[in-house]
Protein backbone atom coordinates (compact mmCIF):
# COMPACT_ATOMS: atom_id res chain seq x y z
CA UNK A 1 0.00 0.00 0.00
CA UNK A 2 1.60 3.35 -1.30
CA UNK A 3 0.77 5.47 1.68
CA UNK A 4 0.48 9.55 1.35
CA UNK A 5 1.96 11.61 4.59
CA UNK A 6 1.32 14.66 3.32
CA UNK A 7 -0.77 17.02 5.36
CA UNK A 8 -1.33 20.76 5.48
CA UNK A 9 -1.32 23.76 7.82
CA UNK A 10 -3.57 25.99 6.00
CA UNK A 11 -1.35 27.47 2.52
CA UNK A 12 2.21 25.54 4.15
CA UNK A 13 1.85 22.02 2.45
CA UNK A 14 3.80 19.33 4.70
CA UNK A 15 5.38 16.03 2.83
CA UNK A 16 4.78 14.69 6.43
CA UNK A 17 3.56 15.28 9.81
CA UNK A 18 6.35 15.68 11.81
CA UNK A 19 8.23 18.31 12.10
CA UNK A 20 10.75 20.18 15.11
CA UNK A 21 9.79 22.38 17.79
CA UNK A 22 11.23 25.27 17.98
CA UNK A 23 13.80 26.26 21.00
CA UNK A 24 14.89 22.52 20.94
CA UNK A 25 16.84 22.14 17.08
CA UNK A 26 18.73 25.54 16.96
CA UNK A 27 18.62 26.39 13.36
CA UNK A 28 19.64 23.20 12.31
CA UNK A 29 23.70 23.46 12.02
CA UNK A 30 24.00 20.86 14.79
CA UNK A 31 21.52 18.06 14.32
CA UNK A 32 22.50 18.00 10.50
CA UNK A 33 25.39 16.39 11.70
CA UNK A 34 23.31 13.72 13.00
CA UNK A 35 20.11 13.21 10.83
CA UNK A 36 19.04 14.13 8.12
CA UNK A 37 16.95 17.01 7.92
CA UNK A 38 15.56 16.37 4.38
CA UNK A 39 13.33 13.76 6.02
CA UNK A 40 11.27 16.08 8.19
CA UNK A 41 8.05 17.71 7.57
CA UNK A 42 9.40 21.09 8.54
CA UNK A 43 11.75 22.88 10.83
CA UNK A 44 10.48 25.76 13.15
CA UNK A 45 13.68 27.57 14.42
CA UNK A 46 14.47 29.01 17.35
CA UNK A 47 12.48 32.29 18.33
CA UNK A 48 14.54 35.55 16.42
CA UNK A 49 14.35 39.00 17.39
CA UNK A 50 14.28 42.19 16.36
CA UNK A 51 18.22 42.70 18.02
CA UNK A 52 20.22 40.19 19.55
CA UNK A 53 19.39 38.83 22.95
CA UNK A 54 21.76 37.18 25.33
CA UNK A 55 19.61 35.42 27.00
CA UNK A 56 18.72 34.42 30.62
CA UNK A 57 21.15 34.65 33.66
CA UNK A 58 21.88 30.86 34.11
CA UNK A 59 21.50 27.97 35.94
CA UNK A 60 19.02 27.97 32.83
CA UNK A 61 17.83 24.68 33.19
CA UNK A 62 16.97 21.44 35.29
CA UNK A 63 15.19 18.33 35.36
CA UNK A 64 11.76 17.72 36.71
CA UNK A 65 9.87 14.24 36.24
CA UNK A 66 9.35 13.03 33.07
CA UNK A 67 10.53 16.60 32.11
CA UNK A 68 13.02 19.35 32.00
CA UNK A 69 12.42 22.98 33.33
CA UNK A 70 14.04 25.98 30.73
CA UNK A 71 14.78 29.53 30.83
CA UNK A 72 16.94 30.63 28.10
CA UNK A 73 15.66 33.96 27.72
CA UNK A 74 15.09 33.58 23.83
CA UNK A 75 19.32 33.73 23.52
CA UNK A 76 19.28 34.28 19.64
CA UNK A 77 21.60 36.78 17.16
CA UNK A 78 18.61 38.91 16.12
CA UNK A 79 17.27 39.02 12.83
CA UNK A 80 19.77 40.47 10.27
CA UNK A 81 22.42 37.60 11.43
CA UNK A 82 19.94 35.25 11.56
CA UNK A 83 18.77 36.37 7.60
CA UNK A 84 22.64 36.36 6.92
CA UNK A 85 24.80 33.01 8.69
CA UNK A 86 21.39 31.11 9.74
CA UNK A 87 18.84 30.83 6.91
CA UNK A 88 21.31 30.28 3.96
CA UNK A 89 22.56 26.60 5.79
CA UNK A 90 19.02 25.65 6.52
CA UNK A 91 17.54 26.56 2.84
CA UNK A 92 19.56 23.73 1.44
CA UNK A 93 17.15 20.97 2.87
CA UNK A 94 13.72 19.62 1.23
CA UNK A 95 11.63 20.77 4.63
CA UNK A 96 9.34 23.89 5.12
CA UNK A 97 11.54 26.18 6.93
CA UNK A 98 9.25 27.59 10.02
CA UNK A 99 10.41 30.59 11.14
CA UNK A 100 9.78 31.34 15.06
CA UNK A 101 9.26 35.60 15.99
CA UNK A 102 9.04 36.90 19.62
CA UNK A 103 9.28 40.25 20.30
CA UNK A 104 8.14 42.41 24.00
CA UNK A 105 6.10 44.81 21.56
CA UNK A 106 3.93 44.82 18.97
CA UNK A 107 5.95 46.92 16.47
CA UNK A 108 9.47 44.57 16.99
CA UNK A 109 7.51 41.48 15.94
CA UNK A 110 6.40 43.48 12.70
CA UNK A 111 9.68 44.79 12.22
CA UNK A 112 11.06 40.98 12.74
CA UNK A 113 8.27 39.24 10.49
CA UNK A 114 8.64 42.59 7.51
CA UNK A 115 12.64 41.63 7.25
CA UNK A 116 12.00 38.20 7.13
CA UNK A 117 9.38 38.32 4.55
CA UNK A 118 12.28 39.75 1.80
CA UNK A 119 13.78 36.43 2.29
CA UNK A 120 12.87 33.75 -0.48
CA UNK A 121 13.20 30.64 1.38
CA UNK A 122 10.89 31.43 4.38
CA UNK A 123 7.76 28.88 4.17
CA UNK A 124 5.77 30.53 7.19
CA UNK A 125 6.43 32.60 10.88
CA UNK A 126 5.37 30.84 13.63
CA UNK A 127 4.28 34.20 16.19
CA UNK A 128 5.65 33.40 19.61
CA UNK A 129 2.84 34.54 22.01
CA UNK A 130 3.77 32.49 24.81
CA UNK A 131 7.17 32.51 25.99
CA UNK A 132 6.98 32.12 29.81
CA UNK A 133 10.71 33.58 30.28
CA UNK A 134 9.88 36.80 28.30
CA UNK A 135 8.61 38.59 31.19
CA UNK A 136 7.39 41.97 29.00
CA UNK A 137 6.41 40.25 25.85
CA UNK A 138 4.84 37.26 24.31
CA UNK A 139 3.61 35.61 27.59
CA UNK A 140 1.49 38.41 28.92
CA UNK A 141 0.47 39.40 25.09
CA UNK A 142 -0.92 35.88 24.54
CA UNK A 143 -3.08 36.22 26.91
CA UNK A 144 -5.29 38.39 25.97
CA UNK A 145 -7.81 37.75 23.20
CA UNK A 146 -7.77 41.45 22.12
CA UNK A 147 -3.84 41.73 22.51
CA UNK A 148 -3.45 38.46 20.38
CA UNK A 149 -5.82 39.82 17.29
CA UNK A 150 -4.20 42.47 17.15
CA UNK A 151 -1.27 41.71 17.08
CA UNK A 152 -2.05 38.76 14.21
CA UNK A 153 -4.36 41.38 12.27
CA UNK A 154 -1.22 43.86 12.45
CA UNK A 155 1.23 41.13 11.22
CA UNK A 156 -1.04 39.94 8.51
CA UNK A 157 -0.69 43.73 7.18
CA UNK A 158 2.92 43.96 6.89
CA UNK A 159 3.56 40.04 5.56
CA UNK A 160 2.51 37.82 2.97
CA UNK A 161 3.96 34.88 4.92
CA UNK A 162 1.35 31.96 6.69
CA UNK A 163 1.16 33.20 10.42
CA UNK A 164 1.07 30.14 12.83
CA UNK A 165 0.08 31.40 16.58
CA UNK A 166 1.66 29.58 18.92
CA UNK A 167 -0.64 29.86 21.93
CA UNK A 168 0.01 29.16 25.88
CA UNK A 169 -2.00 26.96 27.76
CA UNK A 170 -1.87 28.28 30.65
CA UNK A 171 -4.82 30.14 30.62
CA UNK A 172 -8.55 28.96 31.94
CA UNK A 173 -9.76 28.94 28.39
CA UNK A 174 -7.62 28.22 25.58
CA UNK A 175 -9.97 28.41 23.15
CA UNK A 176 -10.82 31.83 24.11
CA UNK A 177 -7.43 32.65 22.43
CA UNK A 178 -7.43 30.68 20.08
CA UNK A 179 -10.48 31.70 18.27
CA UNK A 180 -9.41 35.06 18.56
CA UNK A 181 -6.16 34.25 16.34
CA UNK A 182 -8.36 32.62 14.23
CA UNK A 183 -10.42 35.48 13.38
CA UNK A 184 -7.41 37.51 12.99
CA UNK A 185 -6.42 35.56 10.38
CA UNK A 186 -3.90 33.10 11.43
CA UNK A 187 -3.09 30.05 9.32
CA UNK A 188 -2.71 27.54 11.54
CA UNK A 189 -2.34 27.50 15.40
CA UNK A 190 1.02 25.49 17.59
CA UNK A 191 -0.59 24.08 20.53
CA UNK A 192 1.23 24.42 23.09
CA UNK A 193 4.31 25.83 24.45
CA UNK A 194 5.93 25.07 27.85
CA UNK A 195 3.81 25.50 30.65
CA UNK A 196 5.03 28.21 33.62
CA UNK A 197 6.79 26.05 36.82
CA UNK A 198 9.22 26.66 39.36
CA UNK A 199 11.53 24.06 40.90
CA UNK A 200 14.06 24.93 44.39
CA UNK A 201 16.75 23.04 45.69
CA UNK A 202 16.01 22.66 49.48
CA UNK A 203 19.10 22.33 50.72
CA UNK A 204 20.38 25.95 49.44
CA UNK A 205 16.31 27.21 49.39
CA UNK A 206 16.85 29.25 45.83
CA UNK A 207 15.18 28.32 43.06
CA UNK A 208 16.60 25.80 40.82
CA UNK A 209 17.10 28.30 37.97
CA UNK A 210 18.53 31.61 37.99
CA UNK A 211 15.29 33.32 36.36
CA UNK A 212 13.15 31.94 39.02
CA UNK A 213 10.34 29.89 37.19
CA UNK A 214 10.68 28.70 33.69
CA UNK A 215 9.08 26.49 31.27
CA UNK A 216 8.15 23.20 31.97
CA UNK A 217 8.39 20.76 28.86
CA UNK A 218 8.41 16.53 28.04
CA UNK A 219 6.23 14.05 28.91
CA UNK A 220 4.83 15.48 32.12
CA UNK A 221 2.97 17.98 30.21
CA UNK A 222 1.98 15.49 27.24
CA UNK A 223 -1.59 14.86 28.52
CA UNK A 224 -2.67 18.98 29.03
CA UNK A 225 -1.04 19.43 25.70
CA UNK A 226 -3.58 16.44 24.24
CA UNK A 227 -6.73 18.08 25.66
CA UNK A 228 -5.75 21.50 24.84
CA UNK A 229 -5.43 20.54 21.38
CA UNK A 230 -8.89 18.11 21.80
CA UNK A 231 -10.89 21.78 23.08
CA UNK A 232 -9.11 24.07 20.31
CA UNK A 233 -9.92 21.72 17.46
CA UNK A 234 -13.56 21.59 18.34
CA UNK A 235 -13.46 25.06 18.91
CA UNK A 236 -11.64 26.34 15.63
CA UNK A 237 -11.67 25.56 11.61
CA UNK A 238 -8.19 26.26 11.31
CA UNK A 239 -5.58 23.33 11.73
CA UNK A 240 -3.33 23.44 14.50
CA UNK A 241 0.27 21.86 15.29
CA UNK A 242 0.09 19.15 18.23
CA UNK A 243 3.07 19.63 20.46
CA UNK A 244 3.79 18.77 23.93
CA UNK A 245 6.31 15.84 25.37
CA UNK A 246 5.98 13.80 22.23
CA UNK A 247 8.83 10.95 22.76
CA UNK A 248 7.32 8.48 20.30
CA UNK A 249 4.95 7.85 17.25
CA UNK A 250 2.43 6.43 19.56
CA UNK A 251 2.10 9.98 21.32
CA UNK A 252 1.95 11.88 17.86
CA UNK A 253 -0.39 9.88 17.10
CA UNK A 254 -2.30 10.62 20.27
CA UNK A 255 -2.36 14.46 19.38
CA UNK A 256 -3.07 13.77 15.31
CA UNK A 257 -6.49 11.92 17.36
CA UNK A 258 -7.52 14.62 18.94
CA UNK A 259 -7.39 16.94 16.05
CA UNK A 260 -3.76 17.89 15.00
CA UNK A 261 -2.90 18.06 11.83
CA UNK A 262 0.55 17.86 12.24
CA UNK A 263 2.89 17.48 15.24
CA UNK A 264 6.30 18.93 16.20
CA UNK A 265 9.21 17.16 18.26
CA UNK A 266 10.32 19.40 20.87
CA UNK A 267 12.52 18.22 24.00
CA UNK A 268 12.28 14.63 22.57
CA UNK A 269 15.28 16.18 20.39
CA UNK A 270 17.93 16.37 23.08
CA UNK A 271 17.05 12.72 24.24
CA UNK A 272 17.44 11.09 21.21
CA UNK A 273 17.86 13.25 17.85
CA UNK A 274 16.38 10.28 15.87
CA UNK A 275 13.42 10.62 17.40
CA UNK A 276 11.83 12.66 14.75
CA UNK A 277 12.61 9.89 11.89
CA UNK A 278 11.39 7.49 14.27
CA UNK A 279 8.16 9.46 14.68
CA UNK A 280 7.36 9.57 11.33
CA UNK A 281 8.03 5.91 10.74
CA UNK A 282 6.01 4.77 13.54
CA UNK A 283 3.48 6.64 12.21
CA UNK A 284 3.58 5.11 8.79
CA UNK A 285 3.85 1.66 10.95
CA UNK A 286 0.40 2.64 12.13
CA UNK A 287 -1.25 3.23 9.06
CA UNK A 288 -0.54 0.00 7.49
CA UNK A 289 -1.33 -1.63 10.49
CA UNK A 290 -4.62 -0.52 10.13
CA UNK A 291 -5.17 -0.12 6.75
CA UNK A 292 -5.34 3.65 6.18
CA UNK A 293 -3.40 5.02 3.01
CA UNK A 294 -3.93 8.49 3.63
CA UNK A 295 -2.71 10.23 6.78
CA UNK A 296 -5.12 12.62 6.87
CA UNK A 297 -8.00 10.45 7.39
CA UNK A 298 -6.61 9.89 11.06
CA UNK A 299 -7.23 13.75 12.38
CA UNK A 300 -9.64 14.37 15.03
CA UNK A 301 -10.85 10.89 14.76
CA UNK A 302 -11.08 10.27 18.20
CA UNK A 303 -14.22 8.49 19.41
CA UNK A 304 -15.92 10.23 22.43
CA UNK B 1 30.16 13.98 16.59
CA UNK B 2 28.35 10.41 16.64
CA UNK B 3 25.29 8.88 17.90
CA UNK B 4 26.09 5.20 18.77
CA UNK B 5 25.36 2.38 20.86
CA UNK B 6 27.89 0.93 22.95
CA UNK B 7 28.45 -2.39 24.47
CA UNK B 8 29.39 -2.29 27.53
CA UNK B 9 32.39 -4.35 28.03
CA UNK B 10 33.02 -3.66 31.73
CA UNK B 11 30.90 -1.88 34.53
CA UNK B 12 32.94 -2.33 38.12
CA UNK B 13 32.88 -0.18 41.56
CA UNK B 14 36.60 0.93 41.55
CA UNK B 15 36.43 2.89 45.22
CA UNK B 16 33.43 3.59 47.33
CA UNK B 17 30.56 4.75 44.93
CA UNK B 18 33.05 5.05 42.22
CA UNK B 19 32.25 3.46 38.92
CA UNK B 20 34.46 2.95 35.67
CA UNK B 21 32.60 1.70 32.77
CA UNK B 22 33.92 0.20 29.45
CA UNK B 23 32.13 0.64 26.13
CA UNK B 24 32.69 -0.54 22.56
CA UNK B 25 32.44 2.19 20.72
CA UNK B 26 35.13 2.19 17.63
CA UNK B 27 34.11 5.60 15.87
CA UNK B 28 33.93 7.60 19.33
CA UNK B 29 36.99 6.41 20.61
CA UNK B 30 38.75 7.18 17.33
CA UNK B 31 38.00 10.33 17.75
CA UNK B 32 38.22 11.11 21.19
CA UNK B 33 40.85 13.84 22.30
CA UNK B 34 41.23 14.70 26.18
CA UNK B 35 38.64 16.95 27.75
CA UNK B 36 35.81 16.21 25.37
CA UNK B 37 32.89 14.08 26.73
CA UNK B 38 30.50 11.37 26.08
CA UNK B 39 26.52 12.63 26.49
CA UNK B 40 24.73 9.36 27.42
CA UNK B 41 21.51 7.56 28.59
CA UNK B 42 21.11 6.63 31.14
CA UNK B 43 18.12 4.49 30.95
CA UNK B 44 15.23 3.68 27.78
CA UNK B 45 12.58 5.04 29.56
CA UNK B 46 12.04 8.96 31.10
CA UNK B 47 13.38 8.31 34.94
CA UNK B 48 15.05 10.27 34.24
CA UNK B 49 14.72 12.22 31.15
CA UNK B 50 17.54 13.49 30.11
CA UNK B 51 21.30 12.36 28.94
CA UNK B 52 24.26 12.36 31.23
CA UNK B 53 27.53 14.37 30.29
CA UNK B 54 30.88 12.19 31.38
CA UNK B 55 34.11 12.98 30.53
CA UNK B 56 36.72 10.35 28.37
CA UNK B 57 38.39 8.90 31.03
CA UNK B 58 40.37 6.75 28.26
CA UNK B 59 39.94 5.54 24.25
CA UNK B 60 41.72 2.93 22.79
CA UNK B 61 41.44 1.91 19.69
CA UNK B 62 37.73 0.72 19.42
CA UNK B 63 36.84 1.28 23.27
CA UNK B 64 36.00 4.19 25.59
CA UNK B 65 35.87 4.61 28.96
CA UNK B 66 34.53 6.80 31.86
CA UNK B 67 34.67 6.99 35.43
CA UNK B 68 31.99 8.39 37.52
CA UNK B 69 30.87 8.87 40.75
CA UNK B 70 27.20 7.97 42.17
CA UNK B 71 25.51 10.97 42.81
CA UNK B 72 22.01 10.69 41.62
CA UNK B 73 19.45 8.74 39.60
CA UNK B 74 21.12 8.75 36.59
CA UNK B 75 24.49 7.27 38.02
CA UNK B 76 22.62 4.88 40.40
CA UNK B 77 20.97 3.39 37.18
CA UNK B 78 24.27 3.62 35.33
CA UNK B 79 25.96 1.64 37.76
CA UNK B 80 23.14 -1.21 37.52
CA UNK B 81 23.90 -2.05 33.96
CA UNK B 82 26.54 -4.88 33.24
CA UNK B 83 28.64 -6.80 30.69
CA UNK B 84 26.67 -7.01 27.39
CA UNK B 85 24.11 -4.13 27.91
CA UNK B 86 24.10 -1.47 25.33
CA UNK B 87 24.11 2.21 26.66
CA UNK B 88 23.59 4.96 23.46
CA UNK B 89 26.06 7.46 23.41
CA UNK B 90 26.27 10.70 22.03
CA UNK B 91 30.55 11.70 21.30
CA UNK B 92 32.82 13.15 21.42
CA UNK B 93 31.82 16.70 22.25
CA UNK B 94 32.96 19.83 23.81
CA UNK B 95 36.35 21.15 23.51
CA UNK B 96 39.48 19.38 24.25
CA UNK B 97 42.06 20.26 26.54
CA UNK B 98 45.14 22.28 24.25
CA UNK B 99 48.80 22.36 25.01
CA UNK B 100 50.42 25.06 23.25
CA UNK B 101 53.89 24.55 22.18
CA UNK B 102 56.28 22.30 24.18
CA UNK B 103 56.30 23.60 27.76
CA UNK B 104 58.99 23.14 30.04
CA UNK B 105 56.33 21.82 32.58
CA UNK B 106 53.16 20.38 32.20
CA UNK B 107 50.93 20.14 35.71
CA UNK B 108 47.62 18.37 35.95
CA UNK B 109 45.77 19.16 38.99
CA UNK B 110 43.04 17.14 39.94
CA UNK B 111 40.28 16.81 42.66
CA UNK B 112 38.24 13.59 42.83
CA UNK B 113 36.55 11.81 40.11
CA UNK B 114 38.29 15.04 38.43
CA UNK B 115 40.92 12.50 37.54
CA UNK B 116 39.01 11.03 34.80
CA UNK B 117 39.91 13.03 32.13
CA UNK B 118 43.62 14.50 32.80
CA UNK B 119 44.37 10.59 32.85
CA UNK B 120 43.80 10.89 29.56
CA UNK B 121 45.19 14.09 29.19
CA UNK B 122 48.21 12.44 30.61
CA UNK B 123 48.52 9.34 28.92
CA UNK B 124 47.72 10.62 25.51
CA UNK B 125 50.42 13.16 25.96
CA UNK B 126 52.93 10.86 26.81
CA UNK B 127 52.26 8.69 23.46
CA UNK B 128 52.82 10.88 21.37
CA UNK B 129 56.55 11.46 21.37
CA UNK B 130 58.85 13.17 21.61
CA UNK B 131 57.21 14.95 24.80
CA UNK B 132 60.25 16.85 26.30
CA UNK B 133 57.72 18.74 28.87
CA UNK B 134 58.04 17.90 32.56
CA UNK B 135 54.81 15.81 33.43
CA UNK B 136 53.45 16.45 36.73
CA UNK B 137 50.38 15.27 37.83
CA UNK B 138 48.81 16.80 41.69
CA UNK B 139 45.96 14.44 42.69
CA UNK B 140 43.73 14.54 45.42
CA UNK B 141 41.28 12.46 47.14
CA UNK B 142 39.56 12.79 50.67
CA UNK B 143 41.36 9.36 51.54
CA UNK B 144 43.26 6.72 49.80
CA UNK B 145 41.14 4.73 49.21
CA UNK B 146 38.84 7.65 46.88
CA UNK B 147 41.95 7.09 44.73
CA UNK B 148 41.11 5.93 41.26
CA UNK B 149 43.20 4.24 39.16
CA UNK B 150 46.21 4.82 41.41
CA UNK B 151 48.35 1.15 40.17
CA UNK B 152 47.59 2.45 36.41
CA UNK B 153 48.88 6.24 37.22
CA UNK B 154 52.01 4.79 39.33
CA UNK B 155 52.87 2.70 35.79
CA UNK B 156 53.10 5.94 33.62
CA UNK B 157 56.35 8.03 33.53
CA UNK B 158 55.00 10.92 35.87
CA UNK B 159 55.65 12.86 38.28
CA UNK B 160 52.90 11.92 40.72
CA UNK B 161 52.06 13.86 43.42
CA UNK B 162 48.90 12.82 45.70
CA UNK B 163 47.32 14.33 48.75
CA UNK B 164 44.70 12.76 50.92
CA UNK B 165 42.71 14.86 53.11
CA UNK B 166 43.18 12.72 56.29
CA UNK B 167 46.82 12.01 55.22
CA UNK B 168 46.33 8.07 55.01
CA UNK B 169 48.60 8.48 51.71
CA UNK B 170 50.97 11.84 50.22
CA UNK B 171 50.84 14.77 51.47
CA UNK B 172 47.88 15.70 54.58
CA UNK B 173 45.15 18.29 53.00
CA UNK B 174 44.01 19.76 49.73
CA UNK B 175 45.51 19.45 46.90
CA UNK B 176 45.52 22.80 46.11
CA UNK B 177 47.67 23.25 49.30
CA UNK B 178 49.90 20.78 47.77
CA UNK B 179 50.23 22.49 44.40
CA UNK B 180 50.43 25.63 45.61
CA UNK B 181 53.50 24.82 47.92
CA UNK B 182 55.20 24.23 45.10
CA UNK B 183 54.38 26.45 42.23
CA UNK B 184 56.94 28.85 42.96
CA UNK B 185 59.50 26.35 41.80
CA UNK B 186 57.80 25.93 38.61
CA UNK B 187 57.40 29.49 37.90
CA UNK B 188 61.43 29.91 36.32
CA UNK B 189 60.60 27.60 34.06
CA UNK B 190 57.97 27.78 31.13
CA UNK B 191 54.32 26.29 32.54
CA UNK B 192 51.29 25.34 31.42
CA UNK B 193 48.40 23.77 34.10
CA UNK B 194 45.57 21.57 33.17
CA UNK B 195 42.51 20.75 35.78
CA UNK B 196 39.40 19.47 36.51
CA UNK B 197 37.99 18.86 40.05
CA UNK B 198 35.44 21.34 42.50
CA UNK B 199 34.59 24.31 41.18
CA UNK B 200 36.46 26.31 44.19
CA UNK B 201 39.99 24.07 43.15
CA UNK B 202 39.31 25.90 40.04
CA UNK B 203 38.89 28.88 41.17
CA UNK B 204 41.64 28.92 43.04
CA UNK B 205 43.90 27.98 40.32
CA UNK B 206 42.38 30.73 37.96
CA UNK B 207 43.24 33.23 40.19
CA UNK B 208 46.79 31.78 41.12
CA UNK B 209 47.44 31.93 37.03
CA UNK B 210 46.36 35.68 37.05
CA UNK B 211 48.71 36.45 39.63
CA UNK B 212 51.50 34.35 38.46
CA UNK B 213 51.22 35.20 35.08
CA UNK B 214 50.75 31.13 33.87
CA UNK B 215 48.28 29.40 31.04
CA UNK B 216 45.71 27.24 33.20
CA UNK B 217 42.75 25.52 31.01
CA UNK B 218 39.88 23.98 33.10
CA UNK B 219 37.02 21.52 32.79
CA UNK B 220 34.33 22.39 34.25
CA UNK B 221 30.73 20.56 34.79
CA UNK B 222 26.82 22.05 34.54
CA UNK B 223 23.57 20.28 34.03
CA UNK B 224 23.12 20.14 30.15
CA UNK B 225 19.84 19.43 28.06
CA UNK B 226 21.45 18.42 24.39
CA UNK B 227 24.82 18.68 24.78
CA UNK B 228 25.79 19.62 21.17
CA UNK B 229 25.05 23.44 21.44
CA UNK B 230 21.44 23.81 20.65
CA UNK B 231 19.16 24.49 23.46
CA UNK B 232 21.88 26.70 25.80
CA UNK B 233 20.58 25.53 29.27
CA UNK B 234 24.22 24.66 29.67
CA UNK B 235 26.14 28.36 30.20
CA UNK B 236 28.09 30.07 32.38
CA UNK B 237 29.34 33.50 32.44
CA UNK B 238 32.51 34.34 30.29
CA UNK B 239 34.13 37.25 30.28
CA UNK B 240 32.59 37.91 26.43
CA UNK B 241 28.78 37.04 27.23
CA UNK B 242 27.46 33.57 27.96
CA UNK B 243 29.84 30.44 26.94
CA UNK B 244 28.20 26.98 26.37
CA UNK B 245 29.67 24.29 28.44
CA UNK B 246 29.04 21.37 25.77
CA UNK B 247 30.42 23.82 22.67
CA UNK B 248 32.62 26.02 23.88
CA UNK B 249 33.85 23.61 26.76
CA UNK B 250 33.91 21.84 28.49
CA UNK B 251 37.56 22.54 28.43
CA UNK B 252 37.65 26.93 28.96
CA UNK B 253 41.17 29.05 29.84
CA UNK B 254 40.79 30.47 32.68
CA UNK B 255 40.96 33.73 31.36
CA UNK B 256 37.31 33.16 29.00
CA UNK B 257 35.75 32.87 32.52
CA UNK B 258 33.62 35.64 34.68
CA UNK B 259 34.85 33.46 38.02
CA UNK B 260 32.95 36.25 39.76
CA UNK B 261 29.25 35.46 38.15
CA UNK B 262 30.19 31.51 38.78
CA UNK B 263 28.72 30.28 41.63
Amino acid sequence: MLLDLTTHLGRISLKNPVLVASGTFGYGEEYAELIDLNQLGGIITKSVTLKPREGSFPPRLTETPAGMLNAIGLENPGVELFLKEKLPFLSQFDTKIIVNIAGEKEDEFCQVAEKLSKAKTIDALEVNLSCPNLRRGGYILGKDPEVVFSLIQTLKRVTDLPLLAKLTAAVSEPTEIARAAEEAGAEALSLINTLPGMAINIQTRRPRLGNITGGLSGPAIRPIAVRVVWEVARAVRIPILGMGGIMKGDDALEFILAGASAVAVGTANFVDPTTPGQTIKQIENYLKKNKIRRFRELIGKVET
Amino acid sequence: MIQSKGEILFNQEVAPSCWKMQLLAPEIANQAQPGQFVHLRCTENYSPLLRRPFSLHRASERKIEILYQIIGQGTRLLAEKVQGETVDLLGPLGRAFQVKGQPEIIVLVAGGVGIAPLYFLAETLLKKPPLNSKLILFYGVKSKENLLGYGDLKKLRINLEIATEDGSLGFEGEILQLFQSRLLSFLSQSLQVFACGPLGMLKNIASLSLKYNFPAQVSLEKTMGCGIGVCRGCVIKGSQGYLRVCKEGPVFPVEDIDWAAIS
